[in-house]
């Protein structure tokens, strides 16, 4: 037991769970992700500004950052549609489709990047009703911001309604008998309370969605300077045996989500100061 | 967690309400439910005798094995991890807590590529123990111990983000109790703290097997992608998909779909019985019944 | 088991929660913590249980009969700690918490698995919960699982009993009955006990002495009676029990209230300028005429009835407003009705002058 030398009053098993926590951490965690960034800072300037400033390279962080975008807002939109319902609304199915929203986190990201690629490719079951009208659903940029839709849904919604389980109407009720209409009501009162969620969902479906590889690249079609993802891009690089190369990509796409999550900190940080609570 | 108040929506004119249902309703369907049932009606497209035929496939076998062996090495590791910090975190206050729990979020966010990547990194030929491991005649990288890192990686946080929270909102009070009465700290952890966190236990324990046995990108970085060699569940399901022999693809596919599904159910069930048990815990504070 | 403690002081970052406080406890009574919260009374009692640890200081003690326990771990020092919140063990029952302690002891302490039962079942009895063994916390009332608790402390006999706040949790009627229910169990046990509470009537009730603590100081120590009657501070009167204040003057050794033209005579009146007059609400009398130059007039502003005796509440002519107590039949003989104007006399009242004037 921890008897003898200790002097302050402790539940006991610090020292242990504290030095075996740091030492798996750094281990798994730490050390190999600055071996990354090692590797980053010990290439040649010149090697490094080549490879991430190389035609192909901007072409998958166009599409990479873009297609993430794009398929967050549209997330916030339908995500915020979907949390409302089910938390304000009651209908046969309700619970149901609340447990559902969970699937993309639950689900394997090939098995959801082949069933994608069966729905949207070209002979897919939805695809092929729309390629006499010009519109690719697969092997394009949309199949990707598709599938980035796809797995992004869970983190708006799932982050969106702790927020509306909050309005505890008593706000709406007393907005309404000093004569606010809904929509009024909705603008001034509800949506300043939600928008800190709406940011931090939306932040956290864009983090993912840049880095998310197996649900895109099966509707990618993974074409160089067209439909390739910044992802895929490493592994190009990995196949080719240029280490460095890929290194280099990896490390302004990390920096890339550490300055996101900074900004889920930050907007945290903002709404208490804003609201005065935890 | 599930939504569980139930709000006056009745404010909401009926006609919004439809509108809205019925968009939120459609997206979830398309978006989700749809892709979920495509799997298996393409697994079954040939009839019932072709997507037997998949699983015989001696390949097909042992990517089975390797990704159970994986997920079996990965997940009691981060077990184990994820209650060690949690004691840590939950029962002691130190300085720089927020920055630990961040720390130990970062697997989460950081794409699966680049999760393998970083191994490559250490142990690849080029990386820092590279020429050692060679010299000694141990294979990392496109070998079994890989595969394991890099699934242990990718599932890291899983325990210990269900953990935290939850032994933070139970406190300390019981152990204390069990300490005056003269347990030590294993019989405290034992027969205290386990069984009212095992709930959680399972949570995270579902949620993590889910990941490490799914996981793609990761394992597709470090693995020699040879088939019978160190492919995974998915990663056969990859090659075989790029063979065009899409009925065992999706055959495959649907033995992680229904892991997918199982693991949406068992989720569901387990985040009712910790609010039940939450709740429970609350009453005991707040009780005011009369003798 | 005699309980000493010597210089403990201790902070939480900027919070300091208690300042240089030393306490002798004798072996076998029942001694309460008495405070406001934030007082620092459970911290002390934490840190005499071993839970928190003073600030360090050469001078600071904790002996329990003249052994220095600070560097005992709080499984070593056999104290049995009853928590504000239960703390049961949610996932064992009843018969499982109160063997706890007795059953985690290494094998070669451990009694046979015949003695525990015997012992759980005749605390089981103590308790009044025959039969209750088998059931699990969720399934007991509040009163019930404090009596678990306390049965668990006991279990391992302890040196010293600690509550912290026992009974805050529960109603009054449940408080009352299980207040009398400790205090015969303390008489019958003798064990050491030491009781928070912010509740005086429990303190006052059932303790042998009472230490009333304030802002991280002790402000006084003696039986409830003393501390009552004889309080050492302005904290102490105003705290316990309902008490009037007047402002007044200290002059020649009388204290003389402002804008009244009445006197009041204290035998521990000290110099100094300003004066607090603390006067109990059963120590003024009413009267329909003046009884002298020390009566003051007042009108009554309202009759309370509900109760053993009847509450007046009177306003002073300068707008004040105070608190009398009389008894059924003195209100029947004044036959008092809301408005009336009479006159109130001071029977006795105990002088504080403030250290300093702001």
């Amino acid at each position: 037991m921890f008897n003898n030398k200790r002097s302050k009053a402790m539940l006991p098993g610090f020292r242990l769970t504290m030095g075996y926590t740091l030492l798996y951490l750094s281990l798994i965690v730490l050390i190999p992700l600055a071996a990354l960034f090692l590797k980053a800072a010990t290439m040649d300037w010149n090697d490094f500004y080549d490879t991430i400033t190389s035609r192909r390279v901007q072409a998958a962080y166009r599409l990479t950052f873009g297609a993430s975008l794009i398929a967050a807002l549209i997330n916030t939109v339908f995500g915020a549609l979907v949390a409302w319902s089910i938390v304000r609304y009651r209908f046969a199915g309700r619970q149901l489709l609340d447990a559902i929203i969970d699937l993309p986190f639950a689900m394997p990201t090939a098995v959801s990047g082949i069933a994608l690629m069966a729905i949207y490719g070209p002979t897919g079951l939805i695809g092929k009703h729309l390629v006499p009208y010009g519109i690719k659903t697969a092997i394009s940029p949309l199949g990707i911001v598709i599938a980035l839709t796809f797995i992004g849904l869970p983190f708006l919604v799932r982050t969106l309604q702790p927020a509306l389980e909050e309005l505890d109407g008593e706000a709406e009720q007393a907005a309404a008998s000093l004569g606010a209409s809904r929509w009024q009501t909705f603008w001034r009162i509800m949506v300043p309370s939600l928008l800190p969620s709406l940011l931090t969902g939306f932040t956290l479906a864009f983090a993912r969605a840049l880095g998310e590889y197996g649900s895109v690249i099966f509707v990618a079609g993974n074409i160089p300077m067209k439909t390739e993802i910044a992802s895929l891009l490493i592994i190009s690089k990995l196949d080719d045996s240029d280490v460095p190369g890929a290194a280099a990509i990896a490390v302004v796409m990390l920096s890339a989500t550490f300055l996101i999550l900074l900004a889920v900190q930050g907007i945290h940080w903002w709404s208490q100061r804003m609201t005065g609570r935890a | 967690m599930s939504a569980r108040k139930i709000h006056a929506g009745n404010n909401d004119p009926f006609w919004v309400r439809i509108i809205v249902i019925t968009i939120s309703v459609t997206f979830v369907a398309l978006m989700l439910v749809l892709p979920l049932g495509v799997i298996f009606w393409e697994a079954f497209r040939k009839g019932g005798a072709a997507y037997l035929k998949a699983f015989q496939d001696r390949n097909a076998m042992r990517a089975i094995t390797m990704t159970c062996l994986a997920a079996g090495i990965a997940v009691p590791l981060n077990l184990v991890f994820g209650i060690t910090a949690s004691w840590a975190i939950a029962k002691f206050n130190f300085r720089g807590k927020g920055l630990l729990i961040a720390l130990i979020d970062l697997p989460f966010a950081i794409s699966p590529v680049i999760s393998g990547l970083i191994y490559i990194l250490v142990f690849g030929m080029q990386g820092w123990l590279g020429k050692w491991l060679e010299g000694h005649g141990i294979q990392i990288i496109f070998a079994v111990p890989g595969i394991v890192l890099a699934t242990t990686f990718v599932t890291f946080p899983f325990v210990a983000r269900e953990l935290i929270p939850l032994m933070q909102e139970q406190g300390s009070e019981e152990e204390w109790a069990a300490i005056s009465l003269g347990a030590n700290g294993w019989q405290t952890f034992w027969r205290v703290t386990l069984p009212n966190i095992k709930w959680g236990v399972l949570y995270g324990v579902l949620l993590c097997n889910a990941r490490a046995m799914g996981e793609f990108g990761a394992v597709s970085v470090v693995s020699s992608n040879i088939r019978g060699g160190t492919n995974t569940l998915p990663l056969h399901i990859d090659a075989l998909y790029n063979d065009y022999n899409s009925v065992a693809a999706f055959a495959m596919a649907s033995i992680l779909a229904l892991l997918g599904v199982v693991t949406l159910v068992g989720k569901n069930l387990l985040e009712r019985k910790i609010e039940q048990e939450s709740i429970n815990s609350l009453e005991s504070r707040t009780t005011k019944v009369s003798q | 088991m005699s309980i000493e403690i010597r210089n403990i002081s201790k902070s939480f970052d900027s919070f300091t929660a208690l300042k240089d406080i030393s306490l002798k406890i004798e072996n076998g009574e029942l001694i309460s913590l008495l405070g406001p919260s934030g007082s620092g009374k459970t911290t002390l009692l934490r840190i005499i249980a071993g839970m928190e640890s003073p600030d360090p200081n050469p001078d600071s003690q904790v002996l329990f009969f003249g052994e220095d326990v600070a560097r005992k771990p709080v499984g070593d020092r056999k104290v049995g700690f009853v928590f504000q919140h239960y703390a049961l063990f949610k996932h064992m029952s009843v018969f499982e918490n109160i063997a706890f302690g007795l059953r985690v002891r290494p094998r070669s302490q451990r009694p046979a698995e015949s003695a525990i039962r015997d012992k759980v079942h005749s605390l089981l009895n103590l308790i009044q919960l025959e039969g209750f063994g088998t059931r699990f916390p969720k399934q007991l009332s509040g009163g019930q699982r404090q009596r678990v608790a306390l049965a668990r402390a006991l279990a391992i006999e302890p040196q010293v009993l600690l509550l912290d706040e026992p009974f805050g949790a529960l109603d009054a009627k449940v408080r009352k009955s299980l207040r009398d229910w400790l205090r015969s169990l303390h008489d019958e046990l003798n064990t050491t006990t030491i009781l928070v509470t912010h509740d005086q009537e429990e303190a006052l009730e059932v303790s042998d002495r009472v230490v009333v603590m304030n802002q991280a100081r002790i402000e006084q120590v003696g039986a409830p009676d003393e501390v009552f009657h004889q309080p050492a501070s302005e904290f102490v009167i105003d705290f316990l029990g309902n008490v009037n204040v007047f402002h007044g003057r200290v002059n020649q050794g009388q204290a003389v209230l402002e804008n009244h033209q009445t006197s009041i005579s204290d035998p521990f009146v000290p110099a100094g300028e300003n004066a607090n007059v603390y006067v109990r609400p059963n120590d003024i009398s009413i009267d329909r005429t003046p009884t002298g130059k020390s009566s003051m007039a007042a009108t009554v502003t309202r009759i309370n009835r509900a109760g053993v005796h009847a509450k007046i509440s009177l306003e002073l002519t300068n707008k004040e407003e105070i608190r009398v107590d009389i008894t059924m039949e003195q209100l029947m003989e004044l036959h008092l009705q809301l408005g009336d104007s009479v006159f109130v006399h001071l029977n006795k009242a105990r002088v504080f002058v403030p250290d300093y004037t702001i």
